[in-house]
């Protein structure tokens, strides 16, 4: 007993100390700047982007895309960890829900940004075609919403009540909330059966869905007759790099909570030892299909196709070409073979590189393209055969970016990171483990 | 005691009512059966009629099964702008060798769709294939696809494909996500970024004019695809379309395939002899795209390539009115 009275302890939600309010507020700037500058962009339309007939999608589109990917880290190390019975996945679950969740909700948001008529929005509805791929996005987006919703909510109600319980005296209000959301739960036996059999379903559903999410994604751009896009490769490598970017992402997010949570005792070396093999075997998957899309088309590349490459590889898109790839994977891969790479510091710096490796991968893949079309670039100012974000772009970009770490943000401050009552169950199964075997 | 009567009384009401809706339906019933069979035992006069269906078929009916029905007088008022022009379908050739970037089809094609922005939609391409093959002008519109990739992928039908060839655009429902512009493998969409500034820029009032799909950039919307129409708004006054018009050299031909007959104001042809006879071929083919718009090769021109440089400008397309 005295041992679950120190978990509770540790992992019951704390308030902000200083950084984390600094934080927090600093948060809340760049998403009020970026709000403006998205109110500017709806008064004036988007002739405030750099976008322009040939760049016609820019860092609005393969910002969606990355939180597109993020997103497929709820499927990955809890639905599959899950059904593979990895135990070592419990104090990281939650925090992967949790980035699953926010990574979908913005990125149904983002994709509105880019919408050059939102008050049309309903036209989606209204008007919707079943054979356009922005159809299919319409119905998977909200699909994945409720279900990374769901996979965070069913798994979180005993943590609730826990929270009802521990707040009673201190802090009736949150006590009161606590209460509300976590749906009379007692812990029956016939409760606890009807929540295992919810998240197992949800746990199963969640698996197809992500892969359709990601391949969605993937046929956006696959359905054109675009050089760079027009291509079979892609579904599989959306997949395998939204597998990359999700597990980044969560590594760099365990890392930061773990330190400003102090939660050393409970996200241990061998959680990052574990987590840093998903990774390593995430990045050599993505390679493999980086070598698919990239290195094999050089031998039979038609004319358009070679010039196309050739701008990744050697001409104007090379510095982040290649940023991207070695910075986002190759040098990833490297650290992450070592067992000293697999620490949780080191862990860290190559999650922060892969996140950002895998924003800019997106861009590599959206906009050389765009500039690349079949028949020559003419009779336009010359400034738009190049594509660089503006000013605007940037600032509603880090908007998007800031309130999804802002959502993540308010999740930790108020729900149990790493779940309390799966920890004392495991703790308490260890413990009866011991006895039998002595 | 006094309740339970008033329930009872109640039922029976309830029931009697049903009962009687009940065999009224049935005797209504019964009676048309009646009727309906005796009618096919009298009326039946044994004669037949030849008639002809509106697709052209011949029928036989029994003559008493003939019945007189008005002329369907809103024939043209019922004209849907989504279906087109019934029983045609629209066709360009474009003459490669006589082409000599002119660009008065240009200047002609912005000035009649009201154009501000930068991009022209007609556009003369300066092509060469290779290094050693020879250099020709290409004029490109828009080349309204019959397999058209923009309109599959358009998520809310705002550019569709009529029947008359067309591939337009309702610029009233468009929601600006510019994917048909993405799926173009010509190049041929034009976006409205911001303000389009038709007043301000060209002096028009566009008060009493609603955009249609028919008559392009006539006005044009903020946050919405313009492109090329072929200029329905025309052919409806029996004329040809601005680009061809306009052109000194007689490179354009527009027409109806159906007719097989191509005009360029000046000669009308034969569609399939001239793409026989000329060699014709469309744009990127192997694509599957199947467009409407026909080349015919730059071959024993009349006129130098180097003529046209003169007026040919890399980064301009709409000439800027002061």
């Amino acid at each position: 007993m005295n041992n679950y009275n120190i978990i509770l302890n540790d992992l019951v939600p704390k308030k902000f100390g200083k950084r984390g309010t600094i934080w927090t507020i600093f948060l809340i700037v760049i998403i009020v700047v970026g709000l403006i500058a998205y109110i500017d962009q709806v008064n004036k339309g988007q002739v405030v982007t750099n976008m322009r007939d040939y760049a016609l999608w820019g860092i609005y589109i393969s910002n969606f895309v990355f939180f597109v990917a993020t997103s497929f880290v709820g499927s990955v190390t809890v639905a599959i960890l899950r059904l593979t019975n990895n135990t070592w996945r419990t104090p990281l679950v939650r925090i992967a829900e949790i980035i699953s969740l926010a990574a979908i909700v913005m990125a149904g948001l983002t994709i509105m940004i880019d919408m050059a008529r939102p008050d049309r929005l309903l036209n989606l509805f209204i008007y919707a075609r079943l054979q356009s791929p922005i159809t299919w996005d319409v119905i998977i987006v909200p699909t994945s919403i409720a279900l990374s919703f769901l996979l965070l909510y069913f798994p979180l109600l005993p943590d609730l009540a826990i929270l009802k319980k521990h707040f009673k005296k201190t802090k009736p209000k949150y006590s009161k909330w606590y209460g509300k959301l976590s749906l009379n739960w007692t812990g029956s036996k016939k409760q606890k059966s009807i929540q295992e059999k919810s998240i197992k379903i949800i746990a199963l559903m969640i698996i197809p869905v992500g892969i359709l999410l990601q391949t969605i994604d993937a046929w956006l751009f696959s359905t054109t007759y675009r050089i760079g896009w027009d291509s079979t490769n892609m579904g599989a490598y959306f997949i395998s790099g939204a597998f990359v970017a999700g597990v980044g992402a969560l590594v760099t997010v365990v890392y930061i909570i773990r330190r400003v949570r102090k939660l050393e005792n409970y996200i241990t070396d061998y959680h990052f030892d574990k987590i840093g093999k998903l990774l390593v075997l995430a990045c050599l998957i993505y390679f493999y299909f980086n070598i698919n899309e990239y290195l094999i088309p050089i031998f039979t590349a038609p004319v358009q196709e070679d010039i196309h490459l050739n701008a990744l590889i050697s001409g104007e898109y090379a510095p982040i070409f290649w940023f991207s790839q070695i910075v986002g994977l190759i040098l990833p891969i490297i650290i992450l073979l070592f067992k000293k790479g697999r620490k949780p510091f080191p862990m860290f710096i190559v999650g922060l590189m892969v996140v950002v490796g895998s924003w800019w991968k997106r861009y590599v893949i959206v906009t050389p393209t765009l500039l690349h079309p079949f028949l020559p670039i003419e009779g336009v100012p010359e400034s738009w055969h190049h594509y660089f974000p503006s000013m605007h772009e940037w600032l509603i970009t880090a908007a998007t970016l800031a309130m999804a770490s802002l959502i993540i943000t308010i999740m930790v401050r108020y729900l149990p990171v790493v779940p309390i009552q799966r920890t004392a169950d495991e703790l308490d199964l260890l413990k009866t483990d011991k006895i039998t075997e002595s | 005691m006094e309740d339970n009567n008033k329930n009872s009384r109640r039922k029976f009401l309830d029931k009697g009512l049903k009962l009687g809706l009940v065999t009224a339906i049935g005797g209504i019933g019964l009676s048309k059966i009646a009727t309906k069979l005796n009618a096919s035992n009298d009326n039946h006069s044994g004669e037949k009629m030849e008639l002809m269906t509106t697709d052209g078929t011949l029928i036989q009916v029994d003559s008493s099964e003939v019945m007189e029905m008005n002329h369907p007088k809103n024939d043209d008022e019922k004209y849907n702008v989504r279906e087109g022009m019934p029983n045609r379908k629209f066709v360009m050739v474009i003459d490669l060798a006589k082409c000599k970037n002119a660009l008065k089809c240009v200047s002609a094609c912005n000035k009649h769709h009201y154009i501000t922005g930068e991009n022209a939609w007609l556009k003369v391409h300066k092509m060469q294939e290779s290094k050693d093959t020879a250099s020709y002008w290409m004029p490109r519109t828009c080349m309204h696809c019959d397999q058209p990739a923009c309109v599959t992928v358009c998520p809310v039908d705002a550019t569709f494909k009529r029947r008359d060839g067309l591939v337009l655009i309702d610029n009233e429902r468009c929601i600006g996500c510019r994917f048909c512009m993405a799926a173009c493998p010509y190049s041929t969409r034009v976006f409205n970024w911001g303000e389009p500034g038709q007043e301000v820029t060209l002096n028009m009032d566009m008060t009493n004019h609603t955009p249609s799909p028919e008559y392009t950039g006539m006005p044009s919307i903020k946050g919405t695809v313009d492109k090329c129409d072929f200029c329905p708004h025309t052919i409806d006054k029996g004329e040809l379309p601005h680009c061809v018009t306009a052109c000194p050299n007689g490179v354009f031909y527009f027409g109806d395939k159906y007719e097989d007959t191509v005009s360029n104001g000046e000669v009308t042809l034969r569609l399939s002899k001239l793409l026989e006879d000329k060699a014709g071929y469309r744009l990127l083919e192997e694509l599957g795209t199947a467009p409407s718009v026909y080349y015919l090769p730059p071959v024993d021109r009349l006129v130098d390539f180097k003529d046209g440089l003169k007026d040919y400008k890399k980064f301009e397309s709409v000439e800027k009115s002061e």
